[in-house]
């Protein structure tokens, strides 16, 4: 079956979605990025491999932390950055996202790290583009954020080295959350046996439990003896309508407060992808809590992301010499 | 020169001719860096026949991410992190590397190397020297000189016990229009 995101000779060529990627190479994106962790810690945080790429981040939609993330990986490859915030540029003006792309074409960008409020964006600017130029979807509507998802497992992995021995729990609005797909996609893959996901009927898509998962709409029954709570943001601004009674409301039901912790395992970590509500989907003592990686996420962040441009770089080069020997 | 004639030695025996040579040279400034994979092994072969008068600070390097020639071949699927527990800045630091070829994974161990600090000097200590650099890199201490032609490819491997073997891999493809390998090795 073709796949967009594979060379022809198996090769990651544009990351996507976490979906249809072969174990084989996110276990490559993860094993990476552990030598991307000890690089800064150094002196000299920076390693030569992009000199004289250069990648462009264009964001359609706003995030800082996703932004800055990638353009510290980047800098740290040694490439150089051009960050796009295209909502106060060209597009207010009319230009389509393929004649943004083209121009920056033009000025000989090799990486594209695309967010946009669209599902596809990203897979359709991957469709345009030469063979030796990269697209990164750096989230799509709703329906993927594939780096996300693999920093989430990365850190999984170096807290919880025995994935197939884990249970995991994702909390909250799995239905706006193009963070859980990614996550579950990549668990499943990498081995975990047991995903669980925890929430209301309305924040759930329907036919969740055809992706692996076991479904739970009460936090004590969910959390019993798991040994990661991965929470997700209440996504407020993409909801219409009222799907839920209040916040407060929420709070009391989903929300993560270190009582509902406590039925988990004593060692169970806590995640967050941020940005964090805090008092809506997790109270502040969990969130600053010493079972809390929700800050080493964004440290290992930078590695997962260094991982993927350096190995969607050196593809370009292998699809240029043929076989690559 | 007929290339079933060549005789490997024992790279045991070369192993600690290596160690003889860098005895008088170690002192508590000395530091061993060992590149990933076969300079990693024959360091910590050398740590103990070192370390007799006093402890020898090491580490570790996977130079995947200097390579010179990512663009030709990109990442290699397997790579281990680099580990430079030790504070490089001043220290003299003895790389180790199992073959010398090209000098280009030595220059790319030293660009990596300077990324931790300020090393007082770097020398360099291989188990064989293959003749071949394209570098002004030389090694300074050489267990032996075993001069080599590009079609040939000398691999040092180690077995579960973790004794070393050498083996010599004639790449016969041009002569006979197809790939035929043949081997001759020494344990």
């Amino acid at each position: 079956m073709y796949n967009p995101q594979l060379t022809s000779d198996g090769q990651l060529r544009h990351l996507l979605s976490v979906e249809g990627l072969p174990k084989k190479i996110l276990s490559q994106i993860l094993d990476t990025a552990e030598s991307f962790v000890g690089v800064a810690e150094r002196e000299v945080k920076k390693v030569p491999l992009l000199r004289g790429k250069t990648v462009c981040n264009i964001f359609f939609e706003n995030s800082t932390r996703t932004r800055t993330t990638f353009e510290i990986a980047a800098k740290r490859l040694s490439a150089d950055v051009l960050n796009l915030n295209v909502n106060t540029s060209s597009q207010a003006k009319g230009e389509t996202i393929l004649d943004t792309v083209d121009n920056l074409i033009a000025m000989h960008a090799d990486i594209f790290v695309v967010r946009h409020k669209q599902s596809g964006a990203a897979h359709l600017i991957a469709q345009h583009v030469a063979p030796h130029i990269h697209v990164i979807n750096a989230g799509d509507g709703r329906h993927a954020h594939p780096t996300q998802g693999l920093l989430d497992v990365f850190t999984i992995r170096r807290y919880k080295p025995e994935m197939h021995n884990l249970r995991v729990a994702i909390v909250g609005d799995v239905l706006h959350s193009r963070v859980a797909r990614s996550e579950i996609h990549a668990l499943t893959t990498l081995g975990v046996p047991e995903v669980r996901v925890i929430a209301p009927k309305t924040l759930l898509p329907e036919h969740v439990e055809k992706l692996g998962v076991q479904v739970f709409h009460n936090m004590k029954a969910g959390l019993k003896d798991v040994d990661v709570v991965m929470m997700l943001r209440l996504q407020n601004e993409r909801m219409n309508g009222a799907m839920l009674p209040s916040a407060q409301e929420y709070f009391k039901t989903y929300g993560l407060t270190q009582e509902k912790l406590d039925y988990a395992k004593p060692d169970a970590i806590v995640m967050h992808p941020g940005p964090m509500n805090r008092g809506v989907e997790i109270d502040s003592a969990v969130a600053d809590g010493n079972q809390s990686v929700i800050l080493p996420q964004v440290t290992y962040g930078i590695a997962v992301r260094m991982a993927v441009m350096a190995i969607l770089a050196g593809n370009s080069a292998s699809s240029i010499a043929g076989n690559g020997s | 020169m007929n290339l079933t004639t060549i005789s490997l030695p024992d790279p045991e025996q070369l192993l600690t001719q290596l160690a003889e040579q860098l005895v008088p040279v170690i002192t508590t400034n000395t530091a061993l860096v060992g590149i990933h994979s076969g300079g990693v092994w024959i360091m910590e072969r050398l740590l103990p026949l070192l370390s007799k008068q006093h402890t020898i600070e090491y580490g570790l390097l996977d130079i995947a991410f200097y390579r010179d020639d990512f663009a030709h071949r990109g990442l290699r699927a397997e790579n281990k992190p680099s580990q430079i527990t030790f504070d490089v800045e001043d220290k003299d630091i003895i790389l180790i590397d199992d073959i010398f070829y090209t000098g280009r994974t030595t220059r790319a161990a030293m660009n990596e190397l300077f990324d931790y600090g300020r090393p007082s000097s770097i020398s360099l200590a291989v188990l064989i020297n293959r003749g071949g650099r394209e570098l002004p890199i030389a090694p300074q201490f050489i267990g032996a000189e075993i001069p080599l032609q590009a079609h040939q490819n000398l691999q040092l491997s180690r077995d579960e016990q973790g004794s070393f073997s050498l083996a010599l891999e004639e790449n016969l493809e041009e002569k006979n229009g197809k790939k035929l390998n043949v081997q001759s090795s020494a344990h």
